[in-house]
């Protein structure tokens, strides 16, 4: 009961700001709610924000998890290139489709190992040691590519990018259902605890007997085999593996969709599907510029502009303000305020 | 005299949400006197510092310094009229040196670029205000916690100068380093400074302090000559009711422990703890004494699994054990409250309820979560139990006092219902309420059953439940007393050298 009503709470300012963008752009592109049936497939531009959100919502999902550890994981649109150029050379070699997923999703995963073992044993700052795979994973991505585009047609690995179930394209259904049952994993076990004592305090938490490295390593990897997915999807929905470009800069879109999702990057608490919603947002942002029009040289501009915004509504100082202009209201802790001032000691 | 006030504050009024933390609380500060701020956790004495220092605004009252009302906006704002602060965990910059640390934000220039040796100069010339003699160009993180705290106050003072606060300065000072502090306190103190004095610490209060003021339940209990109040009524101002006796009689220190339970063999890590034999009777609590750095949470951390020992065996009850990690000791059945409450054992931004299920929960593993109810009722029964003061369980932890912080940590073991459990410092910086409160758990635990290793710096306490004490000094176990030796003189003299009788 009362987990339910937290958590409507807990999702509210990304609701809200989800909600708002969308009726932005309905302002200035009427078609925008429109959804229509055609050969038993969803069409409309609803359905395409969550079809071209998909790589970033899927990329979110682990993104959320190691940010918790108190970790970032730069490397995973470096292992999105990597995983869809095994995936093409896999199929171009004739591999049955089994073959190829497991091969794509097992590489991932060993992407993440890798990460995690660099954090979690070698104790290596995450940013660092992510950077390490951002930067050598398109070599290695190259290599197997042979500096070429790899294309190739397989039915089955094709449909994963533009395939579609119960009417919804293929990458939608992946994201929401892989999104929403690690959400379920992760809540319905102690994995969450865990993760976000962990982030926490690692040390407090290794004291109360949690075997913080094995959490470390579990949240890398999980980042590194939604990564795999999303490079899957990329891939089949190109039809080719591109090495320099498949997942490039995604990071970043993955860093700021768990962030507009509320999620601190000081680690701890965190939530799964706020994350999701902040990759919808990011998405909906990206399609409303192209929709209403704007010359395209100011997308990334407006897309700064409101994504500013958003974080300026999110943030704990305009959470204060808010509470001033309306005392009755459930007021902030006056603590978050605290912070800063004790550093504030060097004037004359 | 009531002209020579230089700081009065009238009927303060400070709300949060839920609460009212202060509730028209009166403070007058004497010109050169020392006035002790006492209350319980929670009572409001840092409300109150924090409204004095700007660092709260207040929502109503009258605050005058030197008879002309003052409004701070924040303590850099305090600072400026004249009201300068040391919080007990130095706010400093470790990194940079003594002078830079002294004069940061005000270095002395020449041709726009800071002057070092101009610089470095005035620091020794104002440290030499305060007896001290040291290298004002070496990092502040070069020098023990005392000396960055008479730093701290150097560096308050100089800038301010009128009133100076000291938030709890001795809660992590040796007793010559007290003293250390006392002489400049008083030096202080003749100088005309008004001095606010927090501590926990009886003794302290009565050997510094001119006039007490007791806060309780954000309200004012009164203001008295430190000289006319005897400590009993002390104690009654702040609990509201007379303490139980937390001292046991002497005799009750019979050989009543059940038989050993746990027994170390040679157990050590070089550079650590120099190896040790311990044996740890079931019912039993030992004590360990020993001053900072004798090696008190060297021991503990190697019997925890925290540090790996490089010799020496364990056994329970004559079978071998492995404690290679925190995870197989509490696999054990072991337990351990840290020291540093705040860096070892909270988790901070989780709840109440979440930190007293972490352990037990982490015992489980994750494939085998514990219901939110099961969570809830754990972490009410305990909140009872132990009488954990919070609004409700779901209260990230951070926001309790150090108390009942320190309450949880103690639930989150008894969760897990362990036969052995090391309590490094569990009063440390904890009131005077939960504090008797812990005492008593301590002894009803161990009637229970349960072996206690008890490491403390209270004297006085540990007499009063330890079967035996271990005694430590430069990183080695050099004495053990039992019985009737345990009384606080012997444990003393031990700690001084005078050793009686090695252990054996």
């Amino acid at each position: 009961m009362s987990g339910a009503k937290a958590l409507g709470w807990r999702l509210l300012p990304q609701i809200v700001a989800l909600v708002a963008i969308l009726l932005l752009i309905w302002l200035s592109f009427p078609g925008f709610f429109t959804v229509e049936m055609q050969n038993g497939r969803l069409y409309g531009s609803l359905i395409d924000v969550m079809n071209r959100g998909a790589p970033v919502a899927l990329l979110a999902v682990g993104m959320t998890l190691v940010i918790a550890t108190r970790g970032i994981d730069l490397s995973v649109g470096a292992v999105m290139a990597i995983c869809g150029a095994v995936a093409a050379s896999s199929s171009v070699r004739g591999d049955p489709l089994v073959v190829t997923l497991a091969m794509s999703l097992g590489i991932g995963l060993l992407c993440g190992l890798w990460n995690g073992v660099l954090v979690a044993f070698l104790n290596i700052q995450p940013i660092v040691a992510t950077l390490v795979l951002m930067v050598a994973g398109r070599g290695i991505a190259q290599l197997i590519t042979e500096g070429a585009i790899l294309t190739f047609n397989d039915p089955g690995l094709i449909f994963i990018g533009s395939g579609s179930v119960f009417g919804l394209p293929m990458p939608v259904v992946l994201w929401l259902v892989f999104g929403i049952a690690v959400a379920l994993i992760v809540r319905r076990t102690a994995l969450g605890l865990m993760i976000e004592a962990t982030g926490v305090n690692r040390r407090a938490a290794m004291l109360s007997g949690i075997q913080a490295p094995a959490f470390l390593m579990s949240a890398y990897m999980l980042s590194g085999l939604c990564a795999a997915l999303a490079g899957l999807v990329v891939t089949a929905d190109i039809r080719g593996a591109d090495a320099n470009n498949a997942g490039l800069w995604l990071e970043l879109d993955a860093i700021l969709a768990v962030v507009v999702g509320g999620n601190s990057l000081l680690g701890g608490r965190f939530s799964i599907i706020a994350s999701l919603i902040g990759a919808m947002i990011i998405q909906s942002v990206n399609t409303g510029i192209l929709l209403s029009g704007f010359p395209p040289e100011f997308n990334l501009i407006i897309k700064a502009a409101i994504i500013v915004l958003i974080l300026l509504i999110q943030s704990p100082r305009m959470s204060h303000l808010a509470a001033f202009a309306k005392p009755a209201g459930p007021a902030a802790p006056a603590v978050g305020m605290q912070k800063d001032k004790t550093i504030e000691r060097t004037a004359p | 005299m009531a002209s020579s006030a230089v700081l009065t504050a009238t009927g303060i009024v400070k709300t949060f949400p839920g609460a009212r933390a202060l509730d028209g609380v009166d403070f007058e500060l004497r010109r050169g006197e020392v006035h002790a701020l006492l209350g319980e956790n929670g009572a409001g004495k840092s409300t109150l510092i924090k409204c004095l220092t700007g660092a709260y605004r207040r929502d109503g009252g009258r605050v005058e310094l030197d008879g002309v009302p003052i409004d701070p906006r924040d303590p850099l704002d305090a600072q400026k009229l004249g009201i300068g602060t040391v919080y007990q965990e130095v706010n400093l910059l470790p990194n940079l040196s003594v002078a830079e640390n002294l004069f940061l934000g005000r270095q002395p220039r020449r041709f726009g670029l800071v002057a070092p040796g101009e610089m470095n100069r005035r620091a020794r010339a104002l440290l030499a205000g305060y007896d001290m003699d040291i290298d004002v160009s070496a990092p502040l993180a070069s020098y023990s916690v005392a000396v960055q705290q008479v730093i701290a106050i150097a560096r308050a003072v100089d800038l301010s100068g009128k009133v100076l606060i000291l938030d709890e300065p001795t809660a992590s000072l040796d007793a010559q380093e007290v003293r250390m502090l006392f002489r400049i306190v008083r030096d202080l103190q003749a100088k005309g400074l008004g001095i606010v004095f927090i501590t926990h610490f009886f003794e302290q209060v009565y050997a510094i302090s001119d006039r007490i003021t007791v806060l309780r339940n954000g309200r004012l209990v009164g203001t008295r000559e430190t000289a006319q109040l005897p400590r009993k009524d002390l104690v009654t101002m702040m609990l509201g009711h007379e303490l139980h006796a937390t001292e046991k009689a002497a005799d009750t220190h019979v050989e009543n422990a059940g038989p050993v339970r746990y027994a170390f063999h040679g157990l050590g890590k070089t550079g650590k703890i120099k190896p040790f034999d311990l044996e740890i009777r079931q019912g039993e609590v030992v004590g360990m004494a020993g001053l900072l750095g004798s090696g008190r949470t060297e021991t503990a951390e190697l019997l925890f699994g925290v540090e790996t020992a490089d010799s020496g065996t364990c056994e329970r009850e004559g079978e071998r054990l492995s404690l290679a990690s925190p995870r197989a000791a509490i696999a054990r059945g072991f337990g351990f409250c840290p020291e540093d409450r705040k860096v070892d054992g909270i988790i901070g931004d989780l709840s109440v309820r979440e930190n007293i299920a972490l352990a037990l929960q982490a015992r489980r593993g994750w494939m085998r979560p514990l219901s939110r109810k099961e969570q809830d009722a754990l972490a009410d029964r305990y909140i009872k139990a132990l009488d954990i003061r919070t609004t409700d369980r779901e209260k990230p932890i951070r926001l309790l006092s150090g108390g009942n912080q320190q309450k949880a940590i103690l639930a989150r073991w008894l969760a897990t219902n362990p036969e052995f459990l090391i309590l490094d410092e569990p009063t440390r910086g904890i009131d005077v309420g939960a504090h008797a409160e812990i005492i008593r758990l301590i002894e009803s635990l161990c009637a229970q059953g349960m072996s206690l290793l008890v490491i403390s710096s209270e004297l006085d306490e540990l007499v009063a439940y330890s079967h035996r004490v271990i005694v430590l000094r430069d990183r080695e176990h050099v004495a053990e007393l039992v019985g009737g030796d345990v009384t606080t003189e012997n444990i003393v003299e031990a700690i001084a050298g005078q050793d009686r009788r090695r252990a054996s």
